[in-house]
C-alpha cells in the first residue's frame, strides 16, 4: 500500500500541471485588468501603461507562464499585485480559519449525518425516517447564506448568545475560537449533513436485507451490535467515497460562509482575489484547493482497505 | 404522540436560554471598530488613488496644508509660507517638533523627495509640474518652489483632499519610483500604522500616535485644523456583506458601518441606538460618460439628443430611494461649493420628453447603429445608475447592447477605445466623491484633450483652455467666471451628461459624536 500512496503522490503532479496551465491560461484571457483598477479612474493611458509593466503584464503569455511555473517549482507563489504581499504569506494569513471551518463542520456533519442515516434506515418507512428524509430535503434546497442569515439573526442579535461575525484564532483560546465558530460550521454543514444522511441511509438500506445481517439477528445480535458493527462498516466505503466528494462542496460553501461570517479565511481571499484581478493570489489559492482536493481523494482510497479488506492495492 | 420527557426536554430548554451568557461583548471604550468602504489592498495613496487607501493615508501621515471645509487650504505640517519675486518663489517652513513614526525628525529633505514624488501621480501635482522651475530644501526647516510663473493654485494642489493627496513620507521611502508601491507605512500622522496585524481582506489596525502634535491653526474641518485623537486603536474591519456589517453594528460588535445601502440603512434607523447620516455635507456627482471616438456619440447632435430624455430624479431615486434631501440637481461642479451654478442648466430642466428626444434622435440622422452600455452590478451607484439609463435607451430606440458585469470588468472594458463591433462601449455611468469636482484642477471628466483624456476621450480644446486660464485665475471672481464658462461649454458639448448629485449616507453609533464630516477620519470623533 506504501508503493501505491506514492505512486498516487507521484501521479498528482501531471493532474497539478493540467490545473496550472488551466488556470493560468483562463485568467490571461478572462476580461478584467488590474492595472486599470490600480491606476484609477484619473489614469491616463500612459500611467496605466507604466504600472502594467511595473507589474510585468505586458510580457508574452509564454513568458510569464515559465516563470510562474518556475517560481512554483522553487516554492514561490508569487507576490500579491495589490497588497505586495508574498501570496504564501497571504495563504499562510487565511489557511487556519478555513481549514477551522472545515474540519468542525465535517465532524459536525458525519457526527449527525451518519446517525441519522443509520436510524432512518432501521426505522425505514416510519415518521422518523420521513423526518431524517424531510430534514435532508431541506438541507439540499435552502442556501449557505439563507440558513446563515437565519442563525445569526436568531442566536446572535435576538438571543445574543454567539457572535454575528469574525474569527478569533485557536491561539488566543479553544473557547472564543469555536464560538466564533459555530454558526458557520451549522450553516455550512447543512447540505454536507442531507448529503450524507442519505447516501448512509440507502447503503445501510440495502446491507440490512444481506443474508449476514440476518443470520446475526439468529445469532442473537442486538440491534445496536447489527446496525452499528455489522451493517455500517459494510455500508462505509460508498459513504466514505461522498464524504471525499463533499470536501469540493465544502470549498465552494466556504466561500459563501465565510462572505456572510466575516471569516477572513481562503474563500474570501479568492473572492477579493478574483474582484480586483489579483492574478497571482488566485492561481496560489486555486492551486492550493486543487492540491488538497487530489491529496483527500487519495486519503479515501486508502481509507478504503481499512473498511473493505478484500481491496488491496 | 408528544410524551412528557419532549415536554420536559423544551420547558428545560426554554429555562436554560435567557440563563446562557452573553458572548459577543460591545466593543471597548478605547477602541474604534468601524467596517470601512472597501478593502484595504494597497497601502500607498501615491501609487492608487482608492478612496480606501486615501483614507488610509490621512491615518497615517500628514500634509503640509490641510483644507477646511470651505475649500482654502490651512496649515498642517507647515507653519507658514513667504512669497517671493512676485509670485516665482514660495518659502515653507515646517512645523518644530513633528516626527515620523520610526523617531526621525520631518525635515523638509523629506517634503521635498514627497512632493517630487507626488507631482509624478496625482493630477494637481501633475499641473503644479509644469511651473516648477525647481524645489529644493534650503535647510532642516524651509523647502522653497522656484517657478516659472505665479501658480496661484499652489497652496491649493498641496491640500488636495483627494486624488492621491500631498502626504509627506521619510525621504528613505518617498524614493520609491511612483509607478512602484512604497513597502514601508510609515508617516508623522495621528495614527501608527500596524503592520503586524494588518491581513487585508480581515483587519487593519492603527494605534494612536503618543508623539503626535496636532497643528494650533484653526479647528477641525475637514483636513485642516488640530488632529486631536480619542481613541487609542482604531480597527478596521472587512466585513463584505452589507447584512452582517449591519448585525455587527447592531449587536455592537462594531461602531461605524461606513457605507450602508439604501435597504441596511432602514433597518439601522429603527435601532434607538445607531444614527444614519450623511458622511459628507456635500454630495457625490452621478455622470453618464460618452464615448466620444466613435458612433453615435461621436456626433455631438446626438449627445444633445439625450438631454431632454434625462431625469436626473430618475437616477438620483434609483440610488437613494425617494427621500427628500437626499439627492439634488447637479451641473459639472459639486452643489453648495463656490464654483457650482445653474448657468447653462437649462436643457437639464423642465418637463422631461422622450418624444422630443426621439425627434431629435431623427434629426440627428440615428439610424438604428449599434450601441454599447457597459456597467457594474457590484457597486452600488453605478449599478442603480446603469439600470436606469438601460431601461431609457431602450425605451428611446437604441439599438443597444447592455453589458452588465462586475467592476473589475466594467474598468477594463471601459479603457476600449475600438469600435462598438470590435468590444468597444459607447456610454457607461459611475460617480464622483464631492472632492473630485469642487473644482477643474481633478475634475477629469471635464478634461477635454481628447486621446489623453479619461476614458471618452472628447477632443474639447475651448475646455482644455478655459482650464488652463482657471489654474492662473488672480481671484476667485475670476476662477467663478471661469467655471461658468466652461459649464455652459461643456452642457453645450457634453463630454458627458450630469445625471445629478446625491449624499453618501453612513451608519454609526449614537454615543459618538464630533465626527469631522466629509469622511472616515478618526480624529476628534469621541465617545460621549
Amino acid at each position: 500500500m506504501f508503493a501505491y500512496a506514492i505512486r498516487r503522490i507521484v501521479a498528482t503532479i501531471p493532474v497539478m500541471a493540467v490545473v496550472a496551465l488551466f488556470v493560468f491560461s483562463l485568467l490571461y484571457i478572462s476580461p478584467g485588468d488590474p492595472a486599470a483598477v490600480i491606476a484609477g479612474d484619473q489614469a491616463t493611458p500612459q500611467d496605466v501603461e507604466r504600472i502594467r509593466a511595473s507589474l510585468g503584464l505586458d510580457r508574452p503569455y509564454l513568458v510569464r507562464f515559465g516563470e510562474w511555473v518556475w517560481n512554483i517549482v522553487r516554492g514561490d507563489l508569487g507576490t500579491s499585485i495589490f497588497t505586495n504581499l508574498p501570496v504564501s504569506t497571504m495563504i499562510a494569513q487565511r489557511i487556519e480559519p478555513t481549514l477551522s471551518l472545515m474540519v468542525i463542520t465535517l465532524f459536525l456533519a458525519i457526527g449527525i449525518a451518519v446517525p441519522m442515516g443509520v436510524v432512518a434506515a432501521w426505522k425505514q418507512g416510519t415518521w422518523i425516517d420521513r423526518a431524517v428524509m424531510g430534514f435532508a430535503v431541506l438541507g439540499f434546497s435552502v442556501p449557505v447564506f439563507v440558513v446563515g442569515y437565519l442563525l445569526a439573526y436568531v442566536f446572535a442579535l435576538e438571543l445574543d448568545w454567539l457572535p454575528v461575525q469574525g474569527y478569533t484564532p485557536f491561539s488566543r483560546g479553544m473557547w472564543p475560537w469555536f464560538q466564533n465558530l459555530i454558526l458557520p460550521a451549522v450553516a455550512l454543514g447543512g447540505v454536507y449533513i442531507a448529503l450524507i444522511a442519505r447516501i448512509t441511509r440507502a447503503t445501510m438500506l440495502e446491507v440490512l436485507q444481506q443474508d449476514y445481517i440476518r443470520t446475526a439477528r439468529a445469532k442473537g445480535v442486538g440491534q445496536s451490535g447489527i446496525l452499528f458493527l455489522h451493517a455500517l462498516k459494510n455500508a462505509a466505503v460508498p459513504i466514505v467515497t461522498v464524504v471525499g466528494i463533499g470536501v469540493a462542496l465544502l470549498i465552494g460553501g466556504a466561500v459563501v460562509t465565510e462572505s456572510v461570517f466575516a471569516i477572513p479565511g481562503l474563500g474570501r481571499l479568492t473572492v477579493d482575489a478574483i474582484l480586483r484581478r489579483d492574478y497571482p493570489v488566485i492561481q496560489g489559492v486555486i492551486l492550493l484547493f486543487s492540491f488538497v482536493y487530489v491529496l483527500v481523494n487519495l486519503l479515501i482510497d486508502l481509507l478504503y482497505t481499512l473498511f473493505d479488506p478484500r481491496i488491496r492495492y | 404522540m408528544i410524551r412528557r420527557r419532549h415536554l420536559m426536554g423544551a420547558a428545560g430548554a426554554a429555562a436554560f436560554a435567557p440563563a446562557m451568557p452573553a458572548l459577543a461583548q460591545p466593543a471597548g471604550q478605547r477602541v474604534l471598530k468601524m467596517v470601512p468602504q472597501a478593502n484595504l489592498t494597497s497601502l500607498d495613496p501615491i501609487w492608487t488613488t482608492a478612496n480606501i487607501t486615501r483614507n488610509h493615508g490621512y491615518m497615517v501621515y500628514d500634509n503640509l496644508y490641510g483644507m477646511d471645509s470651505q475649500f482654502r487650504p490651512q496649515p498642517q505640517l507647515a507653519e507658514g509660507h513667504v512669497v517671493e519675486d512676485d509670485g516665482k518663489r514660495v518659502i515653507i517652513t515646517l512645523r518644530q517638533g513633528p516626527k515620523f513614526h520610526d523617531g526621525q525628525p520631518v525635515r523638509a529633505a523629506d517634503a521635498v523627495q514627497s512632493l517630487k514624488r507626488w507631482m509624478r501621480r496625482s493630477p494637481s501635482g501633475q499641473k503644479l509640474a509644469e511651473f516648477v522651475d525647481e524645489l529644493s530644501a534650503l535647510d532642516d526647516r524651509r523647502l522653497q518652489f522656484r517657478l516659472k510663473r505665479p501658480f496661484p493654485f499652489l497652496l491649493p494642489a498641496l491640500a488636495q483632499v483627494s486624488n492621491s493627496p500631498a502626504f509627506i513620507m521619510p525621504e528613505r521611502i518617498a524614493q520609491t519610483d511612483a509607478f512602484q508601491q512604497v513597502r514601508e507605512s510609515v508617516g508623522s500622522g495621528p495614527f501608527r500604522f500596524k503592520a503586524d496585524e494588518f491581513n487585508s481582506g480581515s483587519r487593519v489596525v492603527y494605534e494612536r500616535n503618543s508623539d503626535y502634535v496636532p497643528t494650533t491653526v484653526g479647528s477641525p474641518s475637514l483636513t485642516a485644523g488640530p488632529k486631536v485623537v480619542h481613541f487609542d486603536r482604531v480597527e478596521w474591519h472587512i466585513i463584505t456583506d452589507a447584512s452582517t456589517s449591519a448585525a455587527a453594528l447592531q449587536a455592537g460588535e462594531i461602531d461605524w458601518f461606513e457605507q450602508p445601502p439604501p435597504e441596511i440603512q432602514q433597518l439601522i434607523r429603527r435601532n434607538r441606538a445607531l444614527s444614519v447620516e450623511a458622511i459628507d455635507p456635500l454630495p457625490l456627482i452621478g455622470i453618464l460618460r460618452f464615448n466620444h471616438l466613435h458612433a453615435p456619440f461621436s456626433d455631438k447632435k446626438m449627445r444633445q439628443a439625450l438631454l431632454p430624455a434625462i431625469d436626473q430624479a430618475d437616477f438620483m431615486q434609483a440610488i437613494v430611494g425617494t427621500e427628500p434631501g437626499l439627492w439634488e440637481m447637479a451641473g459639472v461642479f459639486t452643489p453648495g461649493t463656490p464654483l457650482a451654478s445653474d448657468v447653462g442648466m437649462e436643457p437639464l430642466k423642465g418637463p422631461r420628453s422622450l418624444d422630443r428626444a426621439k425627434a431629435l434622435m431623427r434629426e440627428a440622422g440615428y439610424t438604428n447603429q449599434p450601441m454599447r452600455l457597459v456597467g457594474p452590478t457590484d457597486i452600488l451607484a453605478p449599478s442603480a445608475m446603469t439600470q436606469v439609463c438601460a431601461d431609457l435607451v431602450r425605451r428611446l430606440g437604441f439599438n443597444a447592447d447592455i453589458v452588465l458585469t462586475d467592476w473589475g470588468t466594467t474598468v477594463q472594458r471601459r479603457t476600449s477605445r475600438e469600435p462598438v463591433d470590435k468590444g468597444g462601449w459607447s456610454m457607461i455611468l459611475t460617480s464622483f466623491s464631492s472632492f473630485d469636482f469642487v473644482d477643474p484642477s481633478a475634475h477629469f471628466p471635464l478634461r477635454g484633450n481628447g486621446t489623453n483624456a479619461w476614458p471618452g476621450w472628447p477632443n474639447i480644446p475651448q475646455l482644455e483652455t478655459l482650464r488652463d486660464e482657471w489654474f492662473v485665475a488672480p481671484n476667485p471672481a475670476d476662477q467663478k467666471r471661469i467655471a461658468e464658462q466652461m459649464q455652459r461649454v461643456a452642457l453645450d458639448e457634453l463630454p458627458y451628461i450630469p445625471v445629478g448629485a446625491y449624499k453618501s449616507l453612513t451608519g454609526i453609533r449614537k454615543d459618538l459624536r464630533d465626527r469631522v464630516a466629509g469622511f472616515a477620519m478618526f480624529w476628534n470623533i469621541k465617545r460621549a
